[in-house]
């Protein structure tokens, strides 16, 4: 087997933390490699260093045998090194092609920064790649049209258009329903076939081991093991990762108690049209559905973050307005945000400022005069609670690795302490021992007698976690479910989520 | 895993343009002596608190960030001077007149965040807006001239000093305590931060992003009103044209005193920093007798190089 890429004792050191320490890390020509591990294991960084997006601090790369030294991104590409990171970074404001050429446009004659672009050529290209990853949208279509998996076929093509070997994917699943997923491995298939090598990485252990070739697994900054498809298990995969066994989705028994939150005949714009429900105290309430579902959307309403233009809201009998996040917080409803950099943190600001935003009203004196002290308690609380892995809590928090900024939105919000939480995808780019983790918490949540609604695309988690479940199809709710004895499958789910009942019904 | 480092994410941000602005007064001080005789100290001291309070008043809109920037601090200077002039001529006690001023500015600047947070017009139009404004409503007040005669118990708010420090550094150094406060100690200041730092997250986690936008107008507002009335008392007279171009040395000392213009950065102590520093440079023109002609061009070129000397200094610190 070819080795395309070879590094040797790559070292990564960031203020209070080793990254990366040590790492020797090899490619082979055509295969699907997957790297694993905990959040801030180092995968991100080694990737980053990789692909030029880092300096090492010491250690050395070598492509095809030759020693290379890598500068910037645009010295990986030219040696065919592409990257598809974990935060999509696409100008949305441009079209399709023009991001796939963004900064190497193709133009008639000479290439200066002046010359005329040849649209026709980079429209014929892009479609030419859009086909090849079997993508069904057009050249010209703005990029903040597409949903993220669009958005990250984008980023394949334009990964692709520079003739890459190996092309190293960072979490690319992890905003992905399941069918997107099924997808994105067909193309990832049909690039291997075509010689180029992926490095995969995912939290996801059944992608892991129905993707790889090749699995190479990090714990704290190190390489601690590599195996083989046929060799790996489910087991031996997370003991390698976590060092210990992980005790998954926790029965607990449930007694639902009284109705706490009732929503009725919700509409808004086309998104939401006529969603009604309950949430008892004491229950976990799922929502599934396909992207587009219209579920945080829906939450979006309950939240104050829109305004419904129909319909009413009920909190423990009471109807109620709520015009802001602000109104729904002094109702004690929490909501955990789907988007973490957009909408779930202020990655200026420290690990600390984040967690205690939504408390502060309740942990200064005066309701306006910060404490910092109560503060630093709050968040070092939180901080352990979920294994935070930062070196100190006034870490600014874009220095953390994206599963250790999701743990702090949901440190933000667990220590409200809301009688009604709304987790939109929790546990997107979570590791799975702290998944199982959260999960419990979730389930504790519960236990404890609030009322909480789960949106996930990932369906074992709807299933496993929660006492009923609402699919959404097209702003509509077309089943309410019950899953008690958890006796609900995926097969149910997803024919009412495809909105075929309703035809049915109709 | 999880170790406590207390403090060592609190750099000095400041101590850069201190460093600054005492090599800069030492270089004055060696090459002209007369630099430190109390009469050019009193003078300097007045010029900052001038700078140093719209300073302020425009960091604590900058650092919400949104491209957010009041350009009517100049005008309204010459406006609220001129209005005070007025009322003072017209028999309004000193006060009272005072006070209406004060909730005059106060008033623009809910204009300002009203215009901004419900109409959604950027504030750089707003703003440019009331600086034509102001200007003009101050020649049509006064029809070009001067408005004099003001009584001399207003006239101590400039010329008047507690044991040998002129009141305007006083009313600096008041406000200045105040205004620190609220931005590192409140609620107010995080969500300001939080705000310029990312709007929607802010908004997500129960921040009223409006009445944040809003407050800072008003506080710029007020600002300008307080220096319009120094002003006027310095100059004993209303005067349509005083205060031109102000906004811009506000906006460079907030810079220069490290407020990022693309929000959720900045500090009470930067601002007053930077201030000094550019009522420094007019002085030190003065004291080394470079032609008038020279001073826009020296001071244009100071503010470049001192911003860019940050931006590199934040590069390198990463
Ligand atoms: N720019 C930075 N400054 C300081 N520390 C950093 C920086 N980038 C990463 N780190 C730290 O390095 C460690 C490794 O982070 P990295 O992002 O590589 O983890 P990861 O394995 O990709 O985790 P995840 O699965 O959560 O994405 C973490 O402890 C993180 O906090
Ligand atoms: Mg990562």
């Amino acid at each position: 087997m070819k080795t395309v890429l070879r590094a040797r004792k790559i070292l990564k050191r960031f203020p209070g933390v080793v990254a990366v320490n040590g790492v020797d890390f090899e490619v082979y020509e055509g295969e699907i490699l997957s790297l694993v591990g905990e959040n801030g294991a180092g995968k991100s960084t080694l990737i980053k260093i990789l692909t030029g997006v880092l300096q090492p601090d010491s250690g050395e790369i070598e492509v095809m045998g030759e020693k290379v030294s890598f500068k910037s991104p645009l010295d990986a590409f030219s040696k065919g090194i592409s990257v598809i990171h974990q935060e999509l970074s696409l100008a949305e404001n441009l079209t399709v092609v023009e991001n796939v050429f963004l900064a190497s446009e193709v133009t008639r004659g000479r290439r200066t920064l002046f010359s005329r672009v040849s649209m026709e050529e980079m429209n014929s290209r892009t479609k030419e790649l859009l086909s090849t990853i079997k993508a069904r949208f057009e050249p010209d279509t703005l990029v903040s049209k597409l949903t993220t998996a669009e958005k990250q076929m984008v980023e394949i093509c334009k990964a692709l258009s520079k003739k890459p070997k190996v092309i190293f994917m960072d979490e690319p699943t992890s905003a992905l329903t399941i069918s997107e997923v099924k997808a994105l491995f067909e193309v990832i298939r049909d690039l291997k076939r075509r010689g180029i090598s992926i490095v995969f990485v995912s939290h996801r252990i059944e992608e892991i081991l129905e993707i790889s070739d090749r699995i190479i697994v990090m714990r704290d900054g190190k390489r601690v093991a590599t195996m083989n498809r046929k060799d790996a298990t489910v087991d031996y995969l997370i003991k390698a990762m976590v060092g210990r066994e992980v005790e998954f989705f926790p029965r607990v028994d449930t007694n639902p108690g009284e109705v706490i939150l009732e929503v009725r005949n919700l509409k808004w714009r086309d998104r939401v049209k006529g969603v009604s429900f309950e949430l008892r105290r004491g229950e976990v309430l799922g929502f599934a559905g396909l992207v587009g579902a219209g579920r945080t959307e829906t939450m979006h309403l309950i939240f104050g973050i829109e305004e419904p233009e129909e319909g009413e809201i009920f909190i423990k009998g009471k109807k109620v307005e709520i015009r802001s996040p602000r109104d729904a917080i002094k109702l004690n409803i929490g909501l955990i945000p789907e988007d973490r950099k957009l909408q779930g943190l202020i990655l200026t600001m420290s690990v600390k400022d984040n967690i205690v935003m939504p408390s502060l009203r309740h942990i200064s004196n005066f309701g306006w005069i910060l404490n910092e002290r109560a503060e630093e308690k709050l968040a070092e609380e939180y901080v352990n609670l979920l294994k935070i892995k930062t070196p100190f809590i006034h870490q600014i928090s874009e220095n953390l690795s994206g599963g250790n900024q999701q743990k702090i939105v949901l440190a933000k919000w667990l220590s409200t302490n809301s009688d009604i939480l709304i987790f939109d995808e929790p546990t997107k780019g979570i590791d799975v021992a702290t998944k199982a983790e959260i999960h419990k918490m979730i389930r504790e949540l519960a236990s404890s007698g609030k009322g909480v609604i789960m949106i996930s695309s990932e369906l074992p988690e709807i299933l496993n976690l929660s006492d009923r479940v609402v699919v959404m199809w097209e702003g509509r709710i077309t089943a309410i479910l019950d899953n008690s004895n958890r006796q609900l499958t995926q097969e149910e789910i997803m024919y009412h989520a495809s909105g075929q009942s309703k035809k049915v019904m109709v | 895993m999880f170790r406590k480092k207390e403090n060592s994410h609190r750099s000095f941000k400041e101590l850069g343009p201190i460093i600054a602005f005492l090599s800069l007064a030492a270089f004055t001080a060696v090459l002209n002596p007369r630099f430190l005789t109390p009469f050019n100290l009193q003078t300097l001291g007045r010029q900052i608190a001038i700078f140093g309070i719209l300073a302020i008043g425009e960091t604590f809109v900058i650092m919400a960030g949104g491209g957010a920037i009041d350009l009517s601090p100049g005008s309204m200077i010459a406006l609220t001077g001129v209005m005070a002039a007025w009322l003072m001529t017209h028999g309004v006690p000193v006060s009272v007149s005072a006070l209406l001023i004060l909730a005059f500015s106060i008033g623009v600047g809910v204009w300002h965040g009203f215009f901004v947070t419900r109409l959604e017009v950027p504030a750089f139009i707003v703003t440019l807006g009331t600086l034509t404004i102001a200007r003009g409503m101050s020649a049509v007040i006064t029809r070009g001239w001067p408005i004099i005669g003001l009584p001399s118990s207003f006239l101590k708010l400039d010329q008047g000093s507690i044991i040998g420090i002129p009141i305007p550094v006083w009313i600096l150094v008041l406000l200045g305590l105040i205004m620190d406060f609220f931005l590192r100690k409140t609620i107010f200041g995080k969500h300001l931060r939080a705000v310029g730092g990312n709007e929607t997250a802010a908004r997500f986690s129960g921040v009223n992003v409006n009445r944040v936008r809003m407050i800072t107008f008003m506080i710029s507002g007020f600002m300008a009103g307080i220096a319009g009335l120094i002003v006027a008392a310095r100059l004993s007279q209303g005067q349509p044209g005083v205060g031109s171009m102000y906004e811009l040395y506000a906006i460079a000392s907030a810079v220069i005193g490290g407020t990022s213009l693309t929000g959720g950065e900045g500090s009470v102590l930067g601002s007053i920093v930077g201030a000094s520093i550019i009522s420094l440079l007019w002085n030190a023109l003065v004291m080394l007798n470079v032609s008038t002609y020279w001073h826009n061009v020296v001071i244009g070129m100071v503010i470049v190089v001192a911003v860019t000397l940050d931006v590199l200094r934040k590069r390198i610190r990463g």
